[in-house]
C-alpha cells in the first residue's frame, strides 16, 4: 500500500531530502506504522474532536509594546547574515 | 539517591562547593551517560554564592538536573539532536528562572532521545544512557539522562519532560520517583516543542516529599505560555481515605504484573480497591501517535539551517538547502515521525487519521472522567516490562507499543506519577498512580501514605 513515490511524497512534503537506498528502509517502517494508525479504522465515534483538553478561550495578552530580544542576540545562532538580517537561500534562480 | 533532606543535612556540615565540585566529578565522568553538558562554571559559582549566604529559596543549595530541551540562556540546549548540537538559547525557559529565583544549583544538562522522540534514551545523537542498576541495560526514555543522574547519584532533583511517558518511563526502570503534571499546570515557554497539546514538564526526585517541592517551584502563572491555566501549586499532601481504581485496560508481562498485582494487595489493607474498565483505551495508542506525530510535523518545520542550529557550508538554492539540512540534521526516529505526521495530514487522508485521533482523545478523557467519579485515584503498572537491553528495541513499533500504559494519560491531559513497587530479578518496576485534573496533591498524598507504610 505504500510504494516508493508515496516515501518521496512524503520527504517531499516533509522537506527531507532521502537516498535511494533509504526509500526502502523508510518504505517498511511506513507499511508498519500505517498498520498500526490502522487500528483506528474499527471505530468511528460520533463525538468532537478534543483539541486541548483543558478549556481556555482566547487567551491573548495585553496590547501594549514590551522589550524584545536585541538584535545581535537574535542573530547569534545564525550561520548566514548580513546587515543585521537573517541570510536565507536563493528563492529566484 | 540522595533526598533533599539528606542534601540539606551535608550542607549543614560541609560547605556547598565542596558538595557540588564532588557531583560535577561524577558528571563529568558521566558513567551513564546521563549528562550532554556539565555546567561546571555555572554550578560552582551558584554553590559560592551559597555558601556566602547569597543564595536563598525553596532550593537553596540544592543540586537540578535539567533535560537538555530545555532553554538555558548561554549554556547550549541540543535535544539530544545534530540538529542543534551547538545552539545557545538567548533566554530562560520558565521553569529555569523559577529555579534560579529558588537558589537552586544547576548542574548539567541531560540525555534523552533526540527531541523526546523515543522509549529507551537510543536515538539520541550523543549515545544511549545506561541505566544504573545494570548497565547493559536502558534507562528509558525519552528523560532518561535525569533518571539515570537520579538513580546514580549524580544529581538530587532533576527536571524531565513527558509527552506520552517521558518521565514516567526512566522513574520506572531506574526505580525513582517521576510526574508529569496537568497540562498547562507548567508553563512550557522555553521548552522546545515536540507535541505541544499533549506536553508538560515534571519534577523527577528520589522521595514523593521532594517531588512535591520541585513541583511547587516549576508550577504557576506565565502569560507567555498561551495554555498555561495560570494556578499555583502549593504542596499539601491529601490525607484521606482513598478510593482506589485497577485500570483493566492496563497491564504488563507476566512479572511485573506479580509485582503490581503483590502491591495491590498490601494496598488494599488500608485503602478501598476496585477494578475499573475504560474501554476506549483500546484505541489510545495509535490515536496518541497520530496526534504526536502531526503536531511534531509542524512543530519541526521550523528547523530550516537558517536561523538557528545545522547549516550547510553554502546557501545552495531554495529547492535544495532546507532538504539538505534536515537530511543531515535530523536522526532516523525523528524524520519517521515528520514524514508520518506529515502524512497524516495530508489531502485525503485527514479525516482518517488525525481527526479520528482527535475524537477518540475525547473518548478516552471521557472514559477517565466517568471513573473519577468513582475513584480518587486510578492504578496501574506504569510499563509494560522492566528496563530492555540496550539495542533490543530495533523496530519503531515495538517500541511505540512500550508506550501503552502511558500515552493515555497525555491524550486526556491528566497528572500520573510513577513510584517505584518492586523489582523483577534486580530491575526496577514503577507503579503508574493517575489523578484527577489538577488534583496533584491527591496523588501525592497517596503515594506518601503507600511510602509511608512501606508497601
Amino acid at each position: 500500500m505504500i510504494d516508493d513515490n508515496t516515501v518521496k511524497h512524503v520527504a517531499n512534503l516533509a522537506k527531507i531530502e532521502v537516498d535511494e537506498d533509504e526509500i526502502q528502509e523508510f518504505r517498511r517502517d511506513f507499511e508498519r506504522i500505517i498498520e498500526f494508525f490502522n487500528r483506528l479504522d474499527e471505530i468511528d465515534p460520533d463525538v468532537e474532536p478534543t483539541y486541548n483538553v483543558i478549556p481556555l478561550k482566547n487567551i491573548m495578552r495585553k496590547d501594549e509594546p514590551g522589550q524584545t530580544l536585541e538584535r545581535d542576540r537574535v542573530l547569534a545562532n545564525a550561520k548566514f547574515k548580513e546587515n543585521g538580517y537573517f541570510k536565507g537561500p536563493r528563492v529566484v534562480e | 539517591m540522595i533526598t533533599v533532606r539528606e542534601w540539606r543535612e551535608r550542607l549543614s556540615e560541609e560547605r556547598a562547593y565542596d558538595l557540588i565540585a564532588e557531583l560535577i566529578e561524577k558528571a563529568r565522568k558521566n558513567r551513564y551517560n546521563s549528562f550532554i553538558t556539565v555546567t561546571e562554571e555555572m554550578a560552582l559559582k551558584q554553590a559560592e554564592e551559597y555558601d556566602r549566604g547569597e543564595r536563598g529559596g525553596k532550593l537553596a543549595g540544592i543540586p537540578v538536573a535539567i533535560k537538555d530541551n530545555i532553554s538555558t540562556q548561554g549554556i547550549r540546549t541540543t535535544c539530544a539532536s545534530k540538529m542543534l548540537e551547538n545552539y545557545i538559547p538567548p533566554f530562560d525557559a520558565h521553569v529555569v528562572e523559577k529555579l534560579k529565583q529558588e537558589g537552586a544549583v544547576i548542574i548539567g544538562k541531560t540525555n534523552m532521545d533526540e527531541f523526546g522522540m523515543g522509549t529507551t534514551t537510543e536515538t539520541s545523537y550523543f549515545g544511549a544512557v545506561k541505566n544504573p542498576k545494570d548497565d547493559e541495560r536502558v534507562a528509558g526514555g525519552s528523560s532518561g539522562g535525569s533518571a539515570s543522574a537520579i538513580s546514580g547519584d549524580e544529581t538530587v532533583l532533576a527536571l524531565g519532560t513527558d509527552t506520552g511517558g517521558s518521565i514516567r518511563c526512566p522513574s520506572s526502570f531506574t526505580g525513582i520517583y517521576g510526574l508529569k503534571p496537568t497540562y498547562g499546570l507548567v508553563s512550557r515557554y522555553g521548552l522546545i516543542a515536540y507535541a505541544n497539546s499533549l506536553e508538560q514538564i515534571g519534577p523527577m526526585a528520589s522521595s514523593i516529599d521532594d517531588l512535591g517541592l520541585l513541583l511547587e517551584v516549576i508550577a504557576g502563572k506565565d502569560e507567555r505560555d498561551s495554555t498555561n491555566s495560570g494556578r499555583s501549586f502549593k504542596y499539601s499532601p491529601a490525607e484521606k481515605k482513598f478510593r482506589v481504581g485497577i485500570i483493566k485496560e492496563m497491564n504488563a508481562d507476566e512479572r511485573v504484573q506479580e509485582v503490581f498485582d503483590d502491591f495491590v494487595s498490601k494496598i488494599s489493607k488500608f485503602v478501598e480497591v476496585e477494578e475499573v474498565s475504560l474501554p476506549s483505551l483500546t484505541y489510545a495508542l495509535p490515536a496518541y501517535y497520530v496526534i504526536a506525530m502531526s503536531e511534531a510535523s509542524s512543530n519541526l518545520a521550523r528547523y530550516d539551517g537558517v536561523r538557528y542550529g545545522f547549516a550547510l557550508d553554502s546557501l545552495d538554492s531554495w529547492t535544495n538547502y532546507f532538504s539538505r539540512v534536515r537530511k543531515e540534521g535530523f536522526g532516523k526516529e525523528v524524520k519517521r515521525r515528520i514524514m508520518m505526521g506529515s502524512y497524516a495530514l495530508s489531502a485525503g487522508y485527514y479525516g482518517k487519521y488525525y481527526l479520528k485521533a482527535l475524537k477518540v482523545r475525547t473518548l478516552v478523557l471521557q472514559d477517565f472522567l466517568k471513573a473519577f467519579e468513582r475513584f480518587d485515584i486510578l492504578l496501574s503498572p506504569t510499563m509494560p516490562s522492566t528496563a530492555f537491553k540496550i539495542g533490543e528495541l530495533a523496530d519503531p513499533v515495538t517500541m511505540y507499543m512500550a508506550d501503552i500504559n502511558t500515552t493515555p494519560i497525555n491524550l486526556a491531559g491528566l497528572p500520573a506519577l510513577s513510584m517505584p513497587a518492586g523489582e523483577v530479578k534486580g530491575l526496577p518496576a514503577g507503579v503508574q498512580v493517575i489523578g484527577r485534573h489538577f488534583e496533584e496533591n491527591i496523588l501525592l498524598g497517596f503515594a506518601r501514605m503507600v511510602e509511608r507504610n512501606e508497601v
